[in-house]
């Protein structure tokens, strides 16, 4: 049923329907609409959840962990400061095998501090082995839950999940959401059937210290059910636009790539207004297009090398910045082009909040094609003088 | 089975010989039963019995991290409680995991309520790195971050009064124990099992390598920190104190003189002043929790 709903609703009833048994979560702007939508359902017995108010971030993935451990399906949500003080149970959670779901609403790291929306909190974590999906607009942020689920719960992956839509531009804004079904959602998901888990009639020890001698091996493993969830996640994202005719079974969207000379990458909301953008520049006969992210985390390396390798220059646009260094996006993209001789200009753009306009998608393009990137994109010099 | 015949925590770790913490884990597991679910801190114990692939636990057992045992404990008991199942949840951790570190977690978990028991095996420093201070770790004390020297007594402060702390969050059941009084250490355990809501039972375990004493002294030792009235072995109910063990004192430097970490009270020279400072702490708790046995003149 289409409903216009306020995202952090969206994805609250999605998560929802998800039926998780253990709900561990801190508040902090902007996720708190979310929270705040599932503990009215948990008040009023249309969410049967152990609704765990714990006292910081920190303790709500560990609450996660343990709940998780004990075989059931968990859920919590941050941004930013949140998730950063949950740097070391994400790891932990990752290297344990534990099928966490967590949405991240994108936000600003401090200093200084911003409640404004960028991806450097969830894009920082990158290496811990989390899945990591980023939502264009609300129908994907909620749509991505399920199968977040699906696939980090899958025998063959079981991995923590990110699902992470930008703060303030998706988490505040009403959209139209088709909302699916229980039975739909039931139907597509199937209850969490831990392999192990915590159990007196069975017991295991979890967390095991390994010496030298069989480190590497388990973070070998990590990797390899990371790079390989590739295909679990193609599997339930075709199996999902079967199922309700929204397919995601790429990880990544091309968005008039068939003749581009400029192919733009980026992730999440921004890519409604580059959109907008490539649609006037292509009246105006400019053969631009789009490359969307949606799977961060396992990196779609070979889809982004096929899109990529015919066009004369790629614009990745970054909404994070690892300091010192580049955007994460243009990193993994140079990665996977290496070697192709196409030309990948970085611009970081956008961070803290800042806001972008399709003239800005337009001058990225044009510096693209000029060769100029590499840059911070769209500074207020007379601040910096 | 349970108990001598087949233990729940089992032979074959790697603690040091003589070590408190490993008999203490042995009591618990005696009094808790096959139905427990453990969730260890980082530290001694957790590494002595867990080198993968190996385990000493026979039941259920996870780790996570240093910090969050009791925040894991607390989603462990709110799943079993979403499951309907019945078993008992044990989070473990020395003095560094409880006092320090964990305290954030301890206290948030203590206040909510949760349904489980917090087991501290009070070592009284952080053993696993290497002997250094923690909130536990006693007036006086020689640490290796703490360490007594020449403008030094070692440890400047008094022990953090962590179970006043966490019987004012509200819990209905707060000990102290010693493994120097097994049965006592397993019926408190029981108790604090049996109760609802979150129990604390801090566990006084005496460090062979950390303290400085032959393995074979960890009893006496144990026992001669009740008899001075250094450790006081009691129990809170609802924030009263309900239950205290009371002794025929001995002079706080019978205890002192068997320990490395007090040794710099005794040579070169002995230092008087100091240990009437340790003496009057074992005053201070004699009065506080009536210990003395007053005998019939």
């Amino acid at each position: 049923m289409m409903e216009i709903m306020e995202g952090s609703h969206a994805v609250a009833h999605a998560v929802r329907m998800c039926r998780p048994d253990v709900i561990a979560a801190y508040p902090i702007t902007p996720q708190t609409h979310i929270v705040e939508a599932l503990a009215e359902m948990v008040a009023n017995c249309t969410l049967d959840s152990e609704y765990i108010t714990v006292e910081s971030e920190f303790s709500a993935l560990s609450a996660c962990l343990g709940a998780s451990a004990a075989g059931s399906r968990v859920y919590s949500a941050t941004t930013s400061q949140g998730l950063a003080l949950m740097f070391e149970v994400c790891f932990n959670t990752a290297g344990m095998r534990l099928p966490v779901v967590m949405s991240i609403v994108n936000r600003a790291l401090g200093a200084p501090l911003s409640i404004w929306n960028d991806q450097q909190d969830s894009i920082s974590l990158r290496d811990a082995g989390w899945l990591q999906f980023y939502a264009e607009d609300n129908q994907e942020a909620t749509d991505l839950h399920y199968i977040a689920y699906r696939v980090a719960e899958d025998r063959r992956v079981l991995l923590p999940a990110f699902v992470c839509f930008d703060g303030f531009i998706l988490s505040h804004t009403y959209e139209p959401v088709e909302m699916l079904a229980q039975d739909q959602v039931d139907g597509y998901l199937p209850r969490y059937q831990p392999v192990i888990k915590l159990d007196s009639t069975d017991p295991v020890s979890l967390g095991l210290f390994a010496s030298p001698d069989y480190y590497m091996e388990f973070r070998y493993q990590i990797d390899r059910a990371l790079k390989d969830s590739g295909k679990v996640i193609r599997e339930a994202g075709r199996l999902f636009g079967e199922m309700f005719g929204r397919d995601y079974g790429s990880p990544v969207e091309e968005y008039r790539m068939d003749d581009a000379d400029c192919a733009i990458v980026a992730m999440g909301s921004i890519c409604g207004t580059i959109k907008d953008a490539i649609d006037e520049m292509r009246e105006e006969g400019r053969r631009a297009g789009l490359l969307r992210i949606r799977t961060f985390r396992p990196f779609p390396g070979e889809e982004v090398r096929k899109a990529l390798s015919g066009v004369s220059s790629v614009a990745v646009l970054d909404k994070n910045i690892s300091l010192g260094s580049k955007g994460a996006v243009a990193l993994e993209v140079r990665d996977a082009l290496y070697g192709s001789g196409v030309p990948v200009h970085g611009y970081i753009i956008a961070l803290g909040g800042r806001d972008v306009a399709k003239k800005d998608v337009r001058n990225v393009v044009e510096m693209a094609m000029a060769g100029k990137g590499d840059i911070f994109y769209g500074l207020r010099r007379e601040v910096l003088e | 089975m349970t108990g001598e015949e087949c233990p729940l925590f089992e032979a074959g770790h790697r603690a040091c010989g003589g070590c408190a913490a490993a008999l203490a884990a042995r009591a618990i597991l005696d009094a808790a039963g096959r139905d427990t679910i453990i969730v260890s801190a980082t530290g001694c114990m957790e590494v002595f019995s867990t080198p993968y692939p190996e385990t000493a636990w026979k039941v259920p057992w996870i780790h996570s991290l240093f910090e969050n045992n009791s925040a894991v404990a607390s989603g462990i008991s709110a799943a079993l409680k979403k499951q309907g199942r019945r078993e008992k949840v044990i989070a473990l951790g020395g003095d560094g995991a409880t006092f320090d570190i964990g305290m954030l977690c301890l206290s948030g978990a203590f206040e909510r309520g949760h349904d489980f028991v917090y087991i501290c095996y009070d070592n009284e420093a952080y053993m696993n790195t290497g002997i250094q201070r923690s909130g536990a770790t006693p007036y006086d004390a020689s640490t290796t971050t703490s360490p007594a020297g020449r403008c030094s007594m070692g440890n400047r402060r008094p022990k953090k009064d962590l179970p006043a702390i966490l019987a004012a969050h509200g819990a209905p059941y707060v000990a102290t124990a010693t493994i120097a009084y097994l049965p006592d250490l397993k019926k408190k355990v029981r108790k604090a099992l049996d109760t609802e809501g979150p129990c604390y039972v801090q566990v006084h375990a005496p460090c062979c390598t950390g303290w400085g004493f032959e393995g074979e002294k960890t009893l006496a030792i144990a026992r001669l920190a009740v008899e001075t009235g250094l450790f006081v072995s009691y129990e809170m109910e609802n924030g009263q104190v309900t239950r205290v063990k009371k002794v025929a004192r001995k002079p706080v430097e019978e205890y002192l003189k068997e320990q490395r970490r007090f040794r710099h009270l005794f040579r070169p020279k002995r230092n008087d002043e100091e240990i009437a400072k340790i003496q009057a702490i074992a005053d201070r708790n004699a009065e506080k929790f009536g210990i003395d046995i007053k005998l019939k003149k």
